[in-house]
């Protein structure tokens, strides 16, 4: 595997407290991240709230500034590279966010939104640009004739779509989406995967999709870092994360998440309390203090994130002894018509693709 | 949906619609159900199919204006919800019927104390004293697990992390044992882990306290986990309901169907998502008869008129013209003569 996005040793600390006298309060967001992201895969990174993956996230396109550590993309640490390259190099890496509202200038319209990356960097002349606006538009799923409305006039779904013509603008290679399709309803939502995939198809685009929603990242990613607390604790591929996890805490996500399927009610106990403050994590392994299977050795010293025969990296003490339950019967029990039923609302819907959307995608 | 458990509903929906300002069609549109209890429901849909709004209905919590009551009964233990007077829906609500929302801090008062709180509720309802009433916020806080309750009593909502806020509302919601427990995507702020936590505390509590349940969610697989009955909701009709297993293995309508399909699967990898074209219509612009119709890959002229919900097995009703689609296909099959 070729990376074209590498990360080593990064770290990001926030100080969230700053007194007159004594130390300040710091808080390690992300704590010592290495990873390499493959040429044309889809790269997740999943976790729960306050594990660091947004921060991750902004850290790997610069978006905000390391503490320590280096990112290299193709043979450059953007890390320390000047302002200038940086601005030149944003061509290629281009964000989406969670909310494309908050994101999208409300007072410029979905076209001046869509051109303004291609300004930048100094595409022209004007008509060319708002040729390529059409285009993108279009090939977002939208209608050259939207470049003249503004992103209240549109749905959640329809402002993704423009947020994500926005990031394809001046033709990146990387594409990270922090959420991308979380804030939507699980058929926009499904809409809008689909999309992301076509375009990473088509323009050979490399994904990196941090998310909370587990079966989202299922459907979507070849290979999955699990986070907790600033750090890596798990790396595989997709299959093997979701089939046998092999650190406790995927394990636990993975028992957590609500199947929807008749029967699948599992009877798990949940792992019990909240995830510690990060302000003040627990000593040794981060995750021991809701771990069921942690030992004298968890508690005083930090597991280092190491590779297994087989090349999946894990950063638990007891990788080797320990046999955890991954994801089985996951998969929807129906009635023989019931399964003939959904094959031919799947025909039905390859038939009449683009019918029904063009006609209810008006503002 | 009659089955047997419905023998004595606790409450009785009967056609209730809400409309918003003159508009002529409703956003919510005659729907009806029954509860038992000890029974949960799971409305589930989304945005703007009326689940939260159908929620908000029966609890008299309906902005008005520009939302008001068009028509309909709910019957909780034989008082009929939707005419009563403000006052009286005051005893009600907290006391035989609560409410749990999305986000606690909307709930929670942010100046007072957690065990202050709850007490003022309890005396509000039981007309008990003081010290009676902070015992038994005290011993709502140790039902729903939070550690340290002595401690927790006195300190304030913000003080709280996220699931320790909805286990704080759980609590309060059922210090007055109600016979209804309305809750309205209790899960949908919380991390997984969390939302794991608190389901298996609503399933616990609910089985210790018989207290029958609506739970809103957008979330199949909440559904999956939590429901006895289920209504699916578009556009502000029930276009499928029934039990839970029958929604899960036989599911009849077509939103229904493109719903479960939009999921992606967490068994196996597929190549790409199927799914409901299109948007929702904006609410008064719904079409005139199945309000599913403009997304929907099977309509006819036939789903100009309004389908109403009809028997589909037991204990499942579907309102689709169409429904079994597989009979749909066979006569389509005929007709083109291939």
């Amino acid at each position: 595997m070729t990376a074209i996005l590498a990360a080593r040793d990064l770290r990001k600390d926030f100080v969230t407290a700053r007194p007159i006298f004594g130390t300040p309060t710091v808080v390690r967001a992300v704590d010592g991240v290495s990873l390499d992201i493959g040429q044309g895969e889809t790269f997740a990174i999943v976790g729960e709230s306050g594990c660091g993956k947004s921060t991750l996230a902004r850290l790997l396109l610069r978006l905000i500034e390391p503490t320590s550590g280096e990112v290299w993309y193709d043979g450059e640490d953007l890390a320390h590279i000047d302002k200038n390259r940086m601005r030149a190099l944003r061509r290629d890496l281009q964000f989406i966010f969670q909310d494309p509202f908050s994101s999208l200038n409300p007072q410029m319209t979905v076209g001046a939104l869509i051109e303004e990356p291609l300004r930048v960097h100094g595409t022209g002349p004007a008509r060319v640009r708002r040729e390529r606006v059409a285009e993108l538009l279009t090939r977002v799923g939208l209608r050259p004739a939207h470049a003249d409305r503004y992103p209240h006039e549109f749905s959640g779904g329809q402002r993704q779509r423009i947020g994500i013509a926005r990031a394809l603008a001046t033709g990146p290679t990387v594409l990270i989406g922090d959420e991308p399709v979380s804030a939507l309803d699980v058929s926009i939502q499904a809409q809008v995967v689909n999309l992301l995939e076509d375009l990473k198809d088509e323009f050979g685009l490399t994904l990196v999709v941090i998310a909370h929603d587990l079966a989202v990242i299922r459907h979507m990613a070849d290979r999955v870092a699990v986070m907790y607390l600033g750090e890596i604790v798990e790396c595989a591929p997709a299959d093997a994360l979701y089939s046998s996890p092999r650190h406790p805490y995927s394990e636990t996500l993975l028992a957590a998440i609500p199947v929807a399927s008749h029967g699948a009610r599992r009877a798990h106990t949940p792992v019990e309390g909240d995830p510690p403050n990060p302000i003040s994590p627990p000593s040794g392994c981060r995750f021991h203090p809701r771990c069921l299977y942690a030992t004298e050795l968890c508690r005083s010293a930090r597991p280092e994130l190491r590779t297994l025969p087989g090349g999946r990296q894990v950063a638990c003490h007891h990788a080797e002894t320990l046999t955890l339950e991954g994801l089985t019967n996951a998969e929807a029990a129906r009635s023989p018509a019931a399964t003939e039923r959904f094959a031919l609302y799947a025909r039905a819907m390859a038939g009449s693709a683009t019918a029904p959307t063009d006609k209810n995608n008006d503002p | 949906m009659p089955s047997p458990a419905d023998a004595l509903p606790i409450l009785d929906v009967d056609g209730l619609s809400v409309r918003l300002g003159k508009m002529d069609q409703n956003i919510v549109d005659n729907v009806s159900f029954t509860l038992a209890p000890g029974q949960t429901l799971c409305v589930v849909g989304e945005s703007g199919c009326g689940k939260s709004l159908t929620a908000l209905a029966l609890m008299g919590l309906l902005q008005s204006p520009p939302l008001s009551i068009s028509g309909g009964t709910a019957r909780l233990g034989g008082e009929d919800l939707l005419s009563m007077q403000p006052a009286d829906f005051r005893e009600i609500r907290g006391g035989r019927m609560a409410m749990i929302f999305q986000e606690p801090m909307t709930s929670l008062n942010p100046g007072l104390r957690i065990g202050e709180q709850i007490a003022e509720s309890v005396r509000r309802h039981k007309g008990v004293s003081r010290a009676a009433a902070r015992n038994r916020a005290l011993e709502m806080l140790r039902r729903v697990r939070i550690p340290a309750p002595e401690k927790r009593l006195d300190e304030y909502p913000h003080q709280l992390s996220g699931g320790m806020r909805q286990r704080a509302m759980i609590a309060m919601a059922l210090a007055n044992d109600p016979e209804l427990l309305i809750a309205d995507e209790p899960t949908t702020a919380l991390d997984v882990t969390i939302q794991a936590q608190i389901l298996d505390l609503m399933r616990v509590l609910q089985s210790e306290t018989g207290a029958a349940m609506i739970m809103i969610t957008h979330d199949l697989g909440v559904v999956a986990e939590m429901a006895d009955k289920v209504a699916v909701m578009y556009g502000g009709h029930i276009v499928e309901a029934g039990s839970v297993e029958r929604i899960f293995t036989d599911p009849q309508h077509p939103y229904t169907i493109g719903l479960m399909s939009s999921m992606p699967s967490l068994g196996r990898r597929q190549d790409r998502l199927v799914t409901v074209p299109g948007v929702v219509p904006q609410p008064g612009a719904m079409p005139k008869g199945c309000r599913f119709a403009t997304r929907c890959p099977f309509r006819t002229e036939a789903c100009e008129t309004v389908p109403v919900l009809r028997p589909c097995g037991e204990g499942h009703e579907v309102a689709c013209i169409h429904a079994p689609l597989e009979n749909l296909a066979a006569r389509d099959l005929r007709e083109t003569g291939t």
